[in-house]
């Protein structure tokens, strides 16, 4: 006699999976604020050249933003689409 | 605000043979109809001395022919209107959540549209500028045991391009749906046992403010404008790099 039935442990872990994944964010909110920082730094020595730096800048936190994005859609398809319920 | 039960764009019309029609096929061609539609009427008319929308619609088109002239040189000038015309897509889609609908980006299929559209630029013109034997000598660049390397790069572009503006506004989206059913509990909570007032979400009506201005307005801009200048970078390098070779 089981406590739990499969469909609730499966959604359960699911839920805490889709928690752990964002885990991910934490490596971009630093390179982020290091990016932000290291701009910060290059206006106060060339404030002429702000507008470059800032597309330059948010271009690449763009890209740096790339694998919290991919870790926030694992973590989506956790929650509302769960492919996991479907084997059983 | 949405429905958070159910996190996908919502079928709007059905056809008797399977076709359907979701809220993002919908919003998206009422977008392209009203752009069209502002260019027509900023267009017509023209004076030589500009003056009233003349004004604003200069200003738009030169903005947008300095920017694409900066990012990708004097050679890539005709790249220009496209650029253009996705930047002011993706703005006006994006910020349909402004007025209470779903934005069109938040559907993983308009993202990849447009990303496969700009997959496919980027590969056309390497093959009309470099031709193709250039192309494959291209891909052969430094080693040639680099090429599945390369082939590589080139398919997860795109991919990683249309995941980023999904996410980006579909996390807004899920953020303001969240924000909008808590003020409801919050009303629900504090006012529950009025008659009249209770049923009704008072909390909603200020508070999201600050929320709307980020994912609404800031997020919009700063995401077409991502997408424009990534697109800008990877289709100049595409032409660019047969200007080296020479």
């Amino acid at each position: 006699m089981s406590l739990v039935t499969p469909e609730a442990f499966i959604l359960g872990l699911s839920a805490l999976g889709s928690a752990l994944t964002m885990v991910a964010a934490v490596g971009i909110g630093l390179g982020q604020g290091f990016a932000a920082g290291k701009a910060v730094e290059s206006v106060a020595r060339q404030p002429e050249a702000q507008s470059a730096i800032l597309s330059t800048m948010l271009v690449g936190q763009a890209v740096a933003e790339t694998t919290g994005i991919f870790a926030f859609i694992i973590s989506i398809v956790l929650l509302f689409v769960n492919p996991l319920v479907g084997m059983l | 605000m949405h429905d958070l039960n159910y996190i996908g764009p919502r079928i709007i019309v059905k056809f008797d043979n399977g076709i359907y029609i979701t809220e993002t096929v919908f919003w998206g061609a009422i977008v392209a109809v009203v752009l069209i539609v502002l260019a027509l009427w900023c267009a017509n008319n023209l004076q030589q001395a500009p003056k009233g929308k003349q004004v604003v619609a200069e200003l738009v088109v030169t903005t947008i022919y300095n920017l694409v002239v900066s990012t990708m040189g004097k050679r890539c000038e005709s790249f220009a209107p496209y650029m253009g015309s996705l930047f002011l897509f993706l703005i006006l889609g994006n910020m349909l959540g402004l007025i209470g609908f779903r934005p069109t980006t938040a559907d993983v299929n308009m993202t990849f549209a447009l990303a496969g559209t700009t997959f496919i630029l980027i590969q056309y013109n390497g093959f009309r500028t470099m031709g193709f034997v250039g192309k494959l000598k291209h891909m052969a660049e430094p080693l040639p045991f680099m090429v599945p390397l390369k082939i590589i790069e080139d398919i997860s572009f795109p991919i990683s391009l249309g995941f980023r503006l999904f996410g980006n506004i579909l996390g807004g989206v899920i953020i303001m749906a969240l924000v909008f059913n808590a003020l409801e509990y919050v009303t629900e909570l504090i006012l529950g046992g009025v008659p009249l007032i209770g049923q009704i979400p008072w909390l909603q009506a200020v508070i999201p403010l600050p929320f709307n201005l980020f994912f609404d307005v800031f997020e919009p801009i700063l995401q077409a404008f991502i997408f424009t200048m990534l697109t800008m970078v990877f289709v100049s390098m595409a032409v660019v790099s047969h200007a080296e070779h020479e």
